[in-house]
């Protein structure tokens, strides 16, 4: 991967973030709308809610039986006319998508939002070799023209305001100033008009791969997709191996989840089925098609059984929606493609867990994600596996133990929780060592070590002189002495 | 008459005794006897939340040698509750012998508001207090254990009170055990705005029933003197009239 991966920096971004003047409002705004409205939106399937626990089964049985489903959806997207390449790695899908780029001469390419091309670094590797590439999406191609990346999976200039866009518009495009959006959206659709018409290349991701049809669905707010995909002679469509379903039964389940999670939807704005290449029955689609099928480590992760479940994931972004600590730090933060709770089980893993410890560490447990997920999968326990592997290092992925220190206080705690003596001598001993700190009315202000983070904008009530240990036997001796 | 073992988390023991106590005279009130056994030291959270799950383990076991012969056991916190109850077993998950006795006592360990509306039915617990509340919901209690209603309804039955619900109440708080020292900017963050909706609602008094989160909804209150008042839900359901507010 060319691109930096910054998840080293995680709390310096996130500091950042949530001290910027707009970031916080934003998220504020949107989460407040969607997460309650997703809620809403399961409560009112047919089916009912518990449609997200069926679809957490389909996804596990299809998880544990992906050679055989991938080996389907290939034999059928081939069936149909499309080329299929199964790339071990980032670079191996790169050299792929170059490659043909090279073949049909490409000089344009237009692209609908994909993650997994960011994943891989495509846009870099495709204008290095001097291929101008452009982004479709409304939100996509604002993040593109400011040189930035996706703060959301699939709204990835959440981060902008209009004025920031209207600004970003003007200087880039020659436009005069606006920040009105329907009349931003407008200019962004005329500047992209051309691109489309002159384009060589089309890529795109995947949202879903059938391999009862092999087809792809891809949902788009703006029709970009279907643009992108049909217009110019090829299209490339990149997927994770993990996103395919076995048939249309499963799909139409997994969809109509994929929409309510990712928008409170019942279905995407623009839907396109894409089959493969267009022919003479079907004049419409490009003259060929690619499906890069992206492994880049999940084969790892599908090998453990305690992350696997990972691998479920459609990313609809509900879990961002309704993640408190993604509200106020954003998705730049997290320092790699996927951001949010996904990403903060995902990356360590994609990464390497400990260069991204504090993704999986600097979470608060809330389970808010899990509660979210359209597909009901059990993140939290995924944060606290991560931290597990972590605290004693794991040689399968090369981790190592993250603080040797903190392992010997938790042993030091685990020995006091086995001996009660000492564990009520402990509590005496803090009780009165704890009186060198500065108080303010009852509460301690200040304290040093591991606690000053707490104390720096919150006060702690000390311990009691007499715990509660002590007290039980008075109280229960005399009868209530109210009663 | 029922009877109930008490496990007293060990931010109570420490920190809060007076929180114990409250439930103390509360089950007297209600006519529930009650056992402390002194043995009890920590549930083994931190470590299990920390990912070093051998020291877990450890006062887990402890926990159950501890509990395993009583009977029904309560606890005024929502996050040890589903850590007894939820984790203990994926704990043992290679130790057959002791997943089976994590999940007995596991199944006889229960938070203070469902056992009182769930267990024994009870709603009104004839308690006092004048003044407006606010109720925030704790995230293990809410999600893990999916009690949510039953604080509600307890307190909806206190005289004299007046209860209001406050913006996103089942929003976490920012507490998270070690995540509020090892991420004190995300962690006050969010406290703030938890903060800023128990102001929001205009309530005199938030209620929960866990006091890790109470603990840092107090912190940031008193550091920032608001002068709403923090209580856990024993003290609230413990309150009789001509009780200093």
């Amino acid at each position: 991967m060319s691109d930096e991966i910054l998840t080293d920096k995680y709390v310096e971004n996130a500091v950042k973030a949530i001290h910027d003047n707009f970031l916080p409002k934003a998220m504020e705004k949107m989460q407040s709308g969607l997460a309650k409205a997703t809620q809403a939106s399961y409560q009112n399937l047919d089916e009912g809610p518990e449609l997200r626990m069926r679809a957490h089964d389909i996804r596990e049985k299809t998880i544990n039986n992906l050679d055989v489903v991938l080996t389907q959806l290939a034999a059928k997207v081939r069936e149909n006319g499309g080329k299929v390449y199964f790339a071990k790695t980032a670079d191996e899908a790169v050299k792929y998508t170059l490659d043909v780029a090279k073949r049909h001469n490409v000089k344009q390419v237009v692209k609908g939002k994909s993650m997994v091309s960011e994943e891989i670094s495509l846009n870099p590797a495709l204008e290095a070799r001097g291929i101008e590439v452009n982004e479709t999406d409304l939100g996509e191609y604002i993040i593109q023209l400011a040189g930035e990346k996706p703060s959301h999976i699939i709204a990835p200039a959440i981060h902008k305001t209009r004025e920031q866009v209207g600004r970003l518009f003007s200087e880039k495009l020659g436009v005069a100033y606006t920040d009105d959006p329907p009349t931003l959206t407008r200019i962004a659709r005329e500047a992209l008009r051309d691109k489309f018409l002159q384009a060589d290349m089309g890529i795109s991701g995947c949202n879903l791969a059938c391999a009862e049809t092999g087809h792809m669905t891809v949902v788009s707010n703006e029709g970009n997709i279907r643009m992108s995909t049909t217009l110019p002679k090829v299209h490339v469509a990149i997927m994770g191996m993990e996103r395919v379903v076995p048939n249309l039964e499963d799909h139409d389940i997994l969809f109509r989840l994929l929409s309510r999670g990712a928008a409170a939807q019942k279905l995407g704005g623009c839907v396109s089925y894409i089959g493969g290449p267009g022919g003479p029955d079907f004049p419409d689609g490009p003259r060929e098609f690619h499906l890069v099928i992206l492994d880049n480590g999940r084969s790892r992760i599908l090998a453990d059984p305690k992350f696997r479940e990972i691998l479920c994931c459609i990313r609809c972004s509900a879990c961002l929606n309704a993640c408190p600590v993604y509200g106020k730090i954003g998705g730049h933060a997290y320092g790699a493609t996927y951001c949010g709770p996904i990403g903060a089980v995902l990356t360590p893993l994609m990464v390497g867990m400990n260069k991204a410890k504090d993704l999986c560490l600097g979470e608060p447990l809330c389970g808010a994600c899990r509660q979210a997920c359209s597909v009901n999968i059990n993140l939290p326990r995924m944060l606290l596996e991560l931290r597990y592997r972590l605290a004693y290092g794991d040689d399968d992925w090369q981790t190592r133990q993250v603080s040797p220190m903190e392992k010997t206080l938790h042993q030091a705690w685990a020995f006091l929780a086995g001996h009660p003596a000492l564990y009520r001598a402990f509590l005496k001993a803090g009780a009165v060592g704890q009186k060198i700190f500065p108080w303010s009315k009852g509460m301690i202000r200040t304290m040093p070590g591991p606690g000053a983070g707490w104390t720096r904008d919150r006060d702690i009530k000390p311990l009691a002189d007499t715990p509660f240990r002590e007290r039980f036997k008075m109280l229960s001796t005399k009868k209530s002495d109210r009663g | 008459m029922a009877h109930a073992t008490l496990f007293i988390q060990c931010i109570v023991d420490g920190m809060y005794p007076e929180v114990g106590e409250a439930m103390v005279r509360l089950f007297q009130r209600l006519g529930i006897t009650m056992d402390y056994p002194e043995n009890q030291t920590c549930c083994g959270q931190p470590s299990f939340n920390s990912g070093y799950r051998k020291e877990a383990a450890k006062a887990a076991r402890h926990y159950i040698e501890t509990f395993e012969n009583k009977g029904t056991i309560v606890c005024p916190s929502g996050s040890c509750v589903a850590m007894v109850r939820n984790h203990y077993p994926e704990l043992f998950e290679d130790e057959p012998g002791w997943r089976k006795r994590a999940e007995h006592v596991g199944k006889r360990t229960f938070e203070l508001t469902e056992y009182l509306v769930d267990v024994l039915g009870i709603k009104d617990t004839g308690a006092y207090f004048n003044g407006k509340v606010t109720y925030h919901d704790s995230c293990h209690l809410n999600r893990h254990l999916g009690v949510a209603s039953q604080p509600r309804e307890l307190i909806g039955r206190v005289n004299g009170l007046t209860f209001v619900e406050m913006k996103n109440s089942d929003k976490c708080c920012g507490f998270g055990g070690a995540f509020s020292t090892k991420y004190p900017d995300i962690s006050t963050a969010m406290v703030k705005d938890k903060v800023q909706n128990i102001l929001d609602s205009g309530a005199d008094a938030v209620v929960g029933c866990d006091m890790g989160c109470l603990m840092n909804i107090q912190g940031y209150l008193h550091r920032h003197n608001y002068p709403v008042k923090v209580m856990h839900i024993a003290q609230l359901l413990a309150g009789e009239k001509g009780d200093a507010a």
